[in-house]
């Protein structure tokens, strides 16, 4: 019915392009991600990683383009939102728990109180998430009482436990202490196996190369290369790529 | 010998200036819950996407809360009307309840301010997490962002109210039989000339008895809330 569905996307960004007042954020952006896909989004700060992936969920609305995730098309302005938000999850750097909630009820209150599933339901599925992220012992603590990883590994069950199609994961690790990084990319990657769509902007280059089938390398709000990760990381086409990958790897 | 004849004259007077303090009393607990729910909804209003309700909230909040409270109480009892009728009867509206319609003026102006600083002060990412779970924006307003703002919104509210009921005794120069009102009755029917002195200590003191252990309490909880 859409290209979109056409080509075997699950989603798809097709010229969206994004200002912030005069500053150009996205500037014509084309991106698919099949269903199962791994795609990593990388790229120097300010190049738009993050508003590219805002704009999946409706986070951020775009000036220009189509953006279309399943028969949802996001910047339709009467999309309904509930039905993508049922559909897309996010992941934050910044975790963002209710800290007034324990954990399980961060885990439980989206699909319970905006879904209008049983709550006996959703709390099975939110302890067997728990549990699937090694957390099970954390149910009824508070997030002030957890570790920044563990907060994160709540934060990526609260995430699932809406059940959506496509995971949007905004550089998850940036905020961590670097003993907590290893944790929550295994956690990551642990969704991304159990076949989830992950759509990942991140700083971590080593993980991206392994954890995903797709990279993406953003700049000045343009996507100058993508590839297979070891084409990608070995053989960089473009200078700006090249520069990049110097500079980090 | 006269110390002993001033202190059986306040005591004399002292249930008469107590009975004065009640209606101060009286008058605090219905103007704080008069303007704080009136501020409840001129907080809201300051946040509000709508932009006339948003402009129209911050404006009220910056008049009222800028104005001295005297010119307020002023404009509240001269402009209200002293009676009203409803279906054939005729209520006198007492000068003590337009004085705390007055006083709930600057308190909601005041509460306003207060409510928008708390919901201000909860990170961003608080609203764009419920967001992406499918929240509405007042949905989060009321089962994420309000229930963390309560906290934060206790100790300044209860130093509004101790700074209240320090401005109720205004309400004696718009004719309120107040306890400033009858401290002010009890020394001028007094001819004893020590007598002034120790009787407005004594409704100093009053005032400070109620409103100093308000502000202690308000104090502790700033504290407690600040470690978590």
């Amino acid at each position: 019915m859409r290209s979109a569905t056409q080509d075997g996307a699950l989603v798809s960004l097709r010229g969206v392009r994004k200002a912030f007042g005069s500053i150009e954020v996205l500037r014509g952006v084309d991106l698919n991600v099949a269903k199962g896909q791994v795609v990593a989004i990388i790229g120097p700060s300010g190049s738009g990683k993050s508003t590219i992936l805002r704009t999946i969920n409706g986070l951020t609305p775009v000036d220009h383009g189509v953006i279309t995730v399943g028969d949802i098309t996001v910047t339709d302005p009467r999309v309904d939102k509930v039905a993508l938000r049922h559909r897309v999850g996010m992941v934050f750097q910044q975790y963002n728990l209710f800290p007034h909630k324990t954990v399980l009820e961060n885990v439980a209150m989206a699909p319970i109180q905006v879904l209008g599933e049983p709550r006996r339901q959703v709390e099975e599925r939110a302890k067997d998430l728990l549990a699937g992220m090694r957390l099970p012992e954390k149910a009824l603590s508070y997030p002030g009482e957890l570790s920044g990883g563990q907060q994160q590994r709540v934060a990526i069950a609260r995430a699932l436990c809406m059940q959506p199609e496509v995971i949007l994961f905004d550089e998850v690790t940036a905020a961590l202490d670097p003993e907590m990084v290893k944790e929550v990319l295994s956690a990551v990657r642990k969704v991304a196996e159990d076949g989830m769509t992950c759509i990942l902007v991140t700083h971590e280059m080593r993980f991206a190369r392994e954890a995903a089938n797709r990279i993406y390398f953003t700049d000045k709000g343009v996507i100058v290369e993508q590839g297979e990760p070891k084409a990608f990381f070995e053989n960089p086409r473009d200078p700006r790529t090249i520069e990049f990958l110097d500079k980090v790897l | 010998m006269s110390e002993t004849t001033i202190l059986t004259d306040i005591f004399r007077w002292l249930p008469f200036v107590l009975w004065g303090f009640a209606l101060n009393i009286l008058m605090s607990i219905l103007a704080i819950m008069l303007g704080t729910a009136a501020g409840v909804f001129l907080g809201f209003g300051q946040i509000s996407h709508v932009r006339l309700i948003g402009r129209i909230s911050r404006l009220a909040t910056q008049l009222f809360r800028n104005a001295p409270w005297l010119v307020l109480l002023f404009y509240c009892i001269f402009l209200m009307p002293y009676s009203f009728t409803v279906s054939g009867v005729t209520y006198n509206v007492p000068s003590w309840l337009r004085a705390t319609l007055g006083f709930s003026v600057p308190v909601a102006a005041n509460f306003s301010e207060i409510v928008r600083g708390a919901i201000g002060s909860i990170p961003k990412g608080q609203w764009e997490a419920a967001e992406v779970l499918g929240y509405t924006r007042t949905v989060t307003l009321f089962r994420i962002i309000l229930p963390q703002c309560v906290t934060r919104m206790l100790p300044p509210w209860m130093n509004l109210y101790a700074l209240l009921i320090t401005a109720t005794p205004l309400a004696s120069i718009v004719g309120v039989d107040e306890a400033l009102a009858r401290t002010q009755a009890a020394v001028q029917s007094e001819v004893q000339p020590g007598f002034l002195i120790p009787m407005y200590l004594t409704l100093l003191t009053m005032f400070f008895l109620y409103a100093y252990p308000i502000s202690r309490v308000s104090a502790a909880l700033e504290r407690r809330f600040q470690t978590v």
